[in-house]
């Protein structure tokens, strides 16, 4: 699905019948005219929609950046920058920026790391390897919250998998949840872990789709196997690779529900991320022009992956 | 330099890729050809020389070693694909310069070797492209020069042509046949064109079946094909295979139908037997309704000769070959007859084997 | 993938790396699912390998929790979602691919940038909107905003696109009306493209957390994502046993629809490779 964004378009298909095909000109007029109408009908209800419910909130957000509010959320006094310029000498605020980033570039990594080594292992033809690829794919299944407790069972102090395993190899045990790097961690591997059955499947297919006689012409040529994975199979899959990496940055920009479940921004803000920080500013505080502040300098961050991400996959299909 | 096959086999449960009991001998420098219509196992023994598929029975010898066990990359051979596998990320120099990169060859020694082969396949000049930059013509010299820049005598080729069309595939035919006498190297080469075959081999090996249905030079190919099916995969139009049984109380004469006999100059081994004939060795004439043995379907007019359709009256068709511009029409009655070589094939299909060359006479 | 003729030993070791990532990988799973047929007791008292196993739990979670109940809600709101987009986003597309317009390319341009826009970011004024239509704690609330995409209009736009040009002419000759054409050939021709964007709009809406926690209250409405943590908050606090009984209750039949589904799209996509 994802193999289609943002293809070169080909014009080959502005199929209207614009062209002066023989006989009735008045006909061609008339279907043109009543297009129109179509267009209404067929593009009205989403444009509707997405004009409510996107649009419109993302005006109003950048208006009530501008403004303070009252804590009923009705704006007050015209600020300008004032929000921007508070938030970002905020070193509360710089601090979730810096945790936001940590967090996301540490996910990014990791998740493309395992992935490609998974995708790796499981791409060789082996008898059986239909099993462990059905398997590696198995967090595609998972939801936040099922992930959620999965994971705090895991790292759960008294009860939990981490402490009985350091009980039984007479290891301290670590309260994961409850210092600020480990905590960390904590967050970071179980984002990971969701994150890996897709970014398995995709590289899978990428690798997949490498003609074998690409492999056959290096290993009669005399490369290695692992000279043919990093001269090959990297380079080739290589515009699959940006594409899952910014689609996991921007996924892991907008990591609300993980957070929630596992430390609610905590111990000590250490993990209060962008989103998780929003919705604690605007539904705890009330402070609703701070927060869309900070809606609109999220927006401004996403919005500029997302017109990377386009930019590669316009190369992606020239290559 | 020497390639020896002995028994070669590849023989597993479920797999429709067998091969059985291949067995020959390509000597240092030659253009070897193996021939053979899709399915018949030619690019299964071309991956088992190389490598890339496995053996289940026989050796394979490279000057003298077993090489059966060996990786392909301890093979010293190189090879061209069908699809050329050209590394699309990479520019035309560096395509050229993978292997060699791939064994941390010296890089003046690269440089030198990609540079020559560039240079003998000429594209010099598009050295910095990528392959989606050049055409079909040049991709394929990038993949030879690539065969050529390796430093391995023997070089095995996978159907090298078939993506190019005719009028290419003619001049990309020489310029193989050049570098491999200039080079001398020893050339495995696997189509399905017979055309190629002939045109370019030292000695075919013709396959069928995932067996071996004959090597030799491209003369004793055509002149003395082993069966029915090596008669009938060489030459255009092919060879008429023509149904025929003793004359009654002759030694020495067939009768293909009851007014089209043959007289051979020598006495004939079995009662049942088929007749090859070249359709250049068929003679037609026009004839009385009265005197005629068939009557012609139709006429491809080719130039310098013309192929003449013609249909017995047993119902067997045959294509007659005539210098120039035959004047035939459709349903004209004509007699057909043969004056020259003549094959005999038994019921099996293979070639009976004979004291002298078969020769008919009107 | 490396071509490689791998001799025995390789091959093990392949396996052995395979079996070690796929224990690490299904590990929690497997905790989560065993621990679901232990005794909260013995979890908690760190007795792992008790072998009192019971489905005890499982019964608890059916019969003391909403837990069907959020199944239900969250299986309603994702299949309506679903439809929703399946329908609204083809019409769109279609509008886009097959019909001339004014403005076309801007509105065009406009839902490329939505694209761009995180739903994250609008939640404030979103949830002023829908508190002010009266929307609060249904199920309308977390059907309505999500009826149409502007990723799955452009993913079906770009499929459109592909169509030979001459199935648009055939129809024009044949007298077909846009309805028609719409309906009798582009939306069969793309199944493969609808039916990707059903997963992923299915999907999207079973995974939505932040946007129904803020707008639903009542166990009635409440999806399972947020029925889970409402679970994990309320009085079963610290009884892990039913917690991962629920856990799994949710994540078999994900998981079961997910090997089967992937069998059937891989044979989807040979299909329409093949077309």
């Amino acid at each position: 699905m994802l193999k289609n964004v943002a293809e070169p378009e080909p014009e080959s298909l502005d199929v209207t019948p614009t062209t002066p095909k023989a006989k009735s000109r008045t006909k061609v007029f008339a279907l043109n005219a009543k297009d129109k109408y179509y267009a209404l009908l067929f593009l009205g209800p989403s444009v509707l929609l997405l004009a409510l419910f996107v649009f419109y909130p993302m005006i109003k957000t950048l208006y009530i950046s501008l403004f303070l509010t009252s804590g009923l959320g009705k704006t007050t006094v015209f600020a300008g920058l004032g929000n921007y310029v508070r938030l970002l000498t905020s070193a509360d605020y710089l601090n979730s920026l810096g945790v936001t980033l940590i967090y996301v570039f540490a996910v990014t990594i990791l998740t493309i790391a395992l992935g490609l080594l998974l995708a790796h292992l499981a791409s060789e033809t082996l008898p059986g390897i239909g099993i462990f690829r059905t398997l590696f794919s198995a967090t595609m299944g998972v939801s936040v919250s099922v992930a959620a407790i999965f994971w705090l069972f895991i790292f759960n102090p008294s009860t939990g998998f981490l402490s009985l395993l350091s009980n039984w190899l007479h290891l301290p045990v670590i309260n994961w949840l409850t210092q600020p790097n480990t905590a960390m961690v904590a967050v970071v591997i179980t984002t990971v872990w969701m994150n890996l059955g897709f970014t398995f499947l995709i590289l899978l297919g990428a690798i997949q789709s490498v003609p074998t006689s690409l492999y056959e012409a290096a290993s009669v040529a005399g490369a290695k196997p692992g000279y043919q994975f990093f001269h090959i199979t990297i380079p080739m899959i290589s515009p699959t690779l940006f594409f899952v990496s910014i689609i996991t940055l921007i996924g892991s920009f907008k990591s609300f529900g993980l957070i929630d479940l596992i430390t609610k921004g905590g111990p000590t803000n250490a993990t209060n991320m962008l989103v998780y920080r929003i919705y604690k500013d605007a539904f705890y505080s009330g402070n609703f022009a701070q927060a869309s502040a900070e809606s609109i300098i999220l927006t401004v961050i996403i919005a500029l992956f997302t017109l990377l991400q386009f930019k590669i996959l316009e190369r992606r299909v020239n290559y | 330099m020497s390639i020896v096959l002995e028994n070669v086999s590849k023989r597993f449960d479920n797999d429709p890729e067998t091969l059985t009991d291949i067995s020959a001998e390509i000597q240092t420098g030659e253009f070897f050809v193996i021939v053979g219509p899709s399915g018949s196992g030619k690019s299964t023994l071309l991956r088992m020389i190389a490598g890339l598929g496995s053996i289940s029975g026989g050796e394979i010898k490279i000057n003298g070693r077993v090489v059966n066990d060996l990786a392909p990359k301890d093979r010293k051979l190189s090879m061209v694909f069908q699809s050329y596998a050209l590394y699309p990320f990479l520019n035309v120099w560096n395509n050229v310069a993978f292997g060699l990169n791939a064994r941390k060859i010296a890089k003046v020694d690269i440089k030198d070797r990609v540079a020559k082969a560039l240079d003998m396949v000429g594209l010099t000049e598009f050295k910095d492209r990528k392959p989606r930059e050049l055409s079909g013509g040049q991709r394929q010299r990038v993949a030879l020069a690539r065969a050529v820049a390796d430093d391995s005598n023997i070089c095995l080729m996978d159907e090298p042509l078939s993506n190019l069309d005719a009028q290419l595939r003619i001049k990309m035919r020489q310029e193989i046949y050049n570098l491999q006498r200039k080079l001398g190297l020893t050339l495995i080469y696997v189509t399905h064109d017979q055309v190629e075959a002939m045109t370019m081999a030292d000695h075919i090996m013709v396959l069928n079946d995932r067996q071996v249905q004959q090597i030799g030079t491209p003369s004793e190919i055509y002149q003395e094909p082993a069966n029915e099916f090596v008669a009938q995969f060489f030459g255009t139009p092919q060879i008429n295979l023509l149904p025929a049984v003793k004359t009654a109380g002759s030694q020495t004469s067939l009768d293909i139908t009851a007014d089209f006999a043959l007289n051979l100059n020598q006495t004939i081994p079995a009662t049942e037997v088929k007749v090859g004939i070249r359709p250049n060795d068929l003679t037609i004439a026009d004839s009385s309704e009265l005197n005629a043995n068939a009557v012609v379907d139709n006429i491809e007019y080719l130039g310098d000769e013309t192929i003449v359709y013609a249909t017995l009256n047993s119902g067997t068709a045959v294509r007659v070959l005539v210098d120039g511009q035959a004047n035939f029409r459709s349903y004209q009655p004509v007699q057909i007859g043969a004056s020259g070589k003549v094959m005999l094939f038994d019921s099996k299909g293979q070639r009976l084997h004979l004291t002298k060359e078969a020769m008919s006479y009107a | 993938m490396t071509f490689t003729k791998q001799s025995p030993w390789q091959k093990t070791l392949s396996y052995a790396a395979l079996i070690i990532l796929t224990i690490v990988v299904l590990g929690p799973f497997l905790i989560g699912l065993w621990t679901s047929f232990l005794p909260t007791m013995d979890i908690a008292k760190g007795n792992f390998f008790s072998t009192a196993l019971s489905f005890n739990n499982y019964i608890s979670a059916f019969t003391k929790t909403p837990i069907l109940r959020y199944l239900g809600n969250s299986l309603l709101i994702s299949t309506v979602t679903m439809f929703a987009q399946l329908f609204f986003c083809s019409m769109a597309a279609y509008a886009f691919v097959f019909l001339k317009f004014k403005f076309r390319n801007l509105l065009f341009g406009l839902f490329l940038v939505t694209m761009m826009l995180p739903f994250e970011a609008e939640i404030i004024p979103n949830f002023q909107t829908v508190k002010s239509l009266g929307l609060l704690n249904g199920y309308g609330v977390m059907i309505i905003p999500f009826l149409t995409s502007a990723f799955g209009v452009f993913m079906l736009r770009q499929s459109f696109k592909q169509m030979p040009a001459e199935l648009k002419e055939a129809a024009d000759i044949e007298g077909l009306n846009h309805f028609q054409f719409y309906g009798k050939i582009v939306l069969p021709y793309n199944r493969i493209s609808l039916l990707t964007l059903a997963a992923y709009s299915f999907l999207g809406s079973w995974n939505e957390y932040l946007w129904p926690m803020l707008t639903t209250f009542s166990n009635n409405f409440r999806p399972i994502q947020n029925g889970l943590r409402q679970l994990q908050s309320e009085e079963t606090f610290n009884d892990w046993g039913m917690i991962q009984a629920s856990a799994a209750i949710v994540v078999i039949p994900t998981l079961i629809v997910l090997f089967v589904g992937q069998h059937y799209f891989k044979s989807g996509m040979n299909e329409g490779a093949v077309k």
